[in-house]
């Protein structure tokens, strides 16, 4: 097949995907993560390389599941292997920064109705002290049980009682109310929040439980990143098999290297070292807090959302580095440059309904220097820290550059 | 008179390509300008280069 038909059928796999959100269940039972896993974010990581708060969050699931009373047996596990650790991404899932997922904790399940493949992600915990920014305290491991217990069984069933909510829909919806769906998820939160109402109303569950949980999903505007992450992977999934295609479907970071698959080259990971985000700090922190960037959430990017959507989203340009809305409309241009095509279903009104750029081509990264732009959130790198701030990171040019020479010796 | 010197002799546009630098000079003297960003394929690697133009978009439906 040459590369230009094989390009055309990545593109209209990623773009023709049919993401439904159709459970909330328990990673054992959604997933079958069997055993002591505990899976992350980004490529393959040795434990000997990963970051402090990545080792944290670990130790932190470690504990959280039972398997360790603290954070030195729970290391022991890890060292001595009686506890696996993997990427989120070669079992069906994704997760946020860190990216921890553990048997007992409760996953999200996106169904591709396209192609009939399934993937999954954890429920955003929501701001402050959580798992996914490498918070490891007490307070942390309560919210995650409370998920666990009374969260996750009440959302599976609203959802089920749906019957299927249809995520492209709602994320087409949700860019045109100005998100860009990594940085700004209020109107998704919101629309998804819409649709879950009734059902979790007639859910059946006591009365001061729901409204706990509705509660929760009413205070974090990010509550569907994870979800949009979900239908990202469920969409990207399918083109890993695209024999003669430079098109990118995966782009991860696990805190110490980010990585990129390509369609053409099956579940190879090409990786470098992660660069440093910049962005805005929350007070009393700056640069030299910052952890490297982390997390699989680059997958919304890898279908054109979050910053090559930067011109849907006015309202974040500054958060995320950028000075107006010229400069968010420069931003997806220069986005555009490096990608085969636009979006038939994510319009943007800034930009006179065009789509937004999306399959992003190794070749043209090569070619043209212009490196992928991720939103992104900043970790502390001392553990227990938690977010403590935001902005842009780039995807190094290496991790392109091995791939094409990769493509080129096939 | 030369070709070339009849040619500066005539009204100027100019297309440039690569260093902006040189377009913002033309501009400020009133020469019409238009920039285009170019740069080297493979930031001018000439191996990156030459396997980027072995990847072609040839389809077959082209040939």
């Amino acid at each position: 097949m040459s590369i230009k038909t094989a390009n055309r059928t990545t593109l209209q796999r990623l773009t023709e995907a049919q993401p439904f959100l159709v459970d909330c269940l328990p990673a054992a039972q959604a997933m079958g993560l069997t055993g002591r896993t505990v899976l992350h974010a980004g490529p393959p990581l040795l434990w000997e390389r990963a970051c402090a708060a990545m080792q944290a969050a670990i130790c932190c699931a470690v504990r959280y599941e039972g398997w360790a009373p603290d954070d030195t047996a729970a290391r022991a596990l890890v060292l001595t292997g009686e506890v696996r650790i993997g990427p989120c991404h070669h079992r069906a899932a994704v997760g946020p920064m860190t990216g921890i997922i553990t048997p007992s904790m409760p996953v999200f399940v996106v169904e591709n109705r396209a192609h009939g493949n399934r993937a999954h992600v954890t429920i955003n915990e929501g701001l402050g002290k959580v798992l996914r920014f490498g918070a490891n305290d007490a307070s942390v491991v309560e919210r995650l049980a409370w998920l666990a217990d009374e969260a996750g069984p009440i959302l599976g069933a609203a959802i089920r009682a749906t019957g299927g909510i249809d995520l492209r829909a709602l994320m087409a919806q949700a860019v045109r109310m100005g998100d860009d769906m990594h940085q700004r998820n209020v109107a998704a939160s919101s629309l998804l929040a819409r649709s879950l109402m009734g059902p979790l109303v007639r859910s059946g569950a006591d009365a001061s439980a729901r409204a706990r949980v509705a509660d929760f999903m009413a205070a974090n505007d990010q509550f569907f990143l994870n979800i949009a992450m979900a239908a990202g992977k469920a969409a990207t999934d399918p083109c890993l098999s695209v024999a003669d295609s430079t098109l990118v479907v995966t782009m991860a970071r696990n805190g110490t290297d980010f990585g990129i698959r390509v369609a053409g080259l099956g579940d190879r990971w090409f990786t470098a070292p992660v660069e440093m985000p910049k962005g805005l700090y929350f007070p009393g922190f700056g640069p030299e807090d910052a952890n490297p960037d982390m997390g699989d959430s680059a997958i919304v990017e890898t279908i054109g959302l979050g910053a090559f959507a930067m011109a849907a989203s006015p309202s974040v340009v500054r958060f995320v580095g950028a000075g107006g809305v010229q400069e968010a409309i420069a931003a997806t241009e220069e986005m555009a440059e490096i990608c085969l095509g636009e979006h038939p279903h994510f319009k943007i009104a800034t930009m006179d309904e065009r789509g937004t750029p999306v399959g992003i081509d190794i070749r043209k990264v090569v070619e043209t220097g212009i490196t992928p732009l991720i939103n992104t959130g900043i970790a502390g790198k001392i553990p227990g820290t938690g977010q403590i701030g935001a902005g842009i990171a780039r995807a190094p040019l290496a991790c392109f550059e091995q791939a094409l020479e990769a493509f080129g010796a096939r | 008179m030369s070709p070339l010197a009849a040619f500066f002799r005539q009204e100027l546009r100019v297309i440039n390509l690569g260093l902006e630098q040189f377009a913002g000079e033309l501009d400020r003297l009133g020469v019409p300008v238009v920039h285009v960003a170019w740069s080297p394929p493979a930031g001018g690697d000439l191996k990156k280069a030459a396997l980027l133009a072995s990847l072609t978009d040839e389809d077959e439906d082209d040939r």
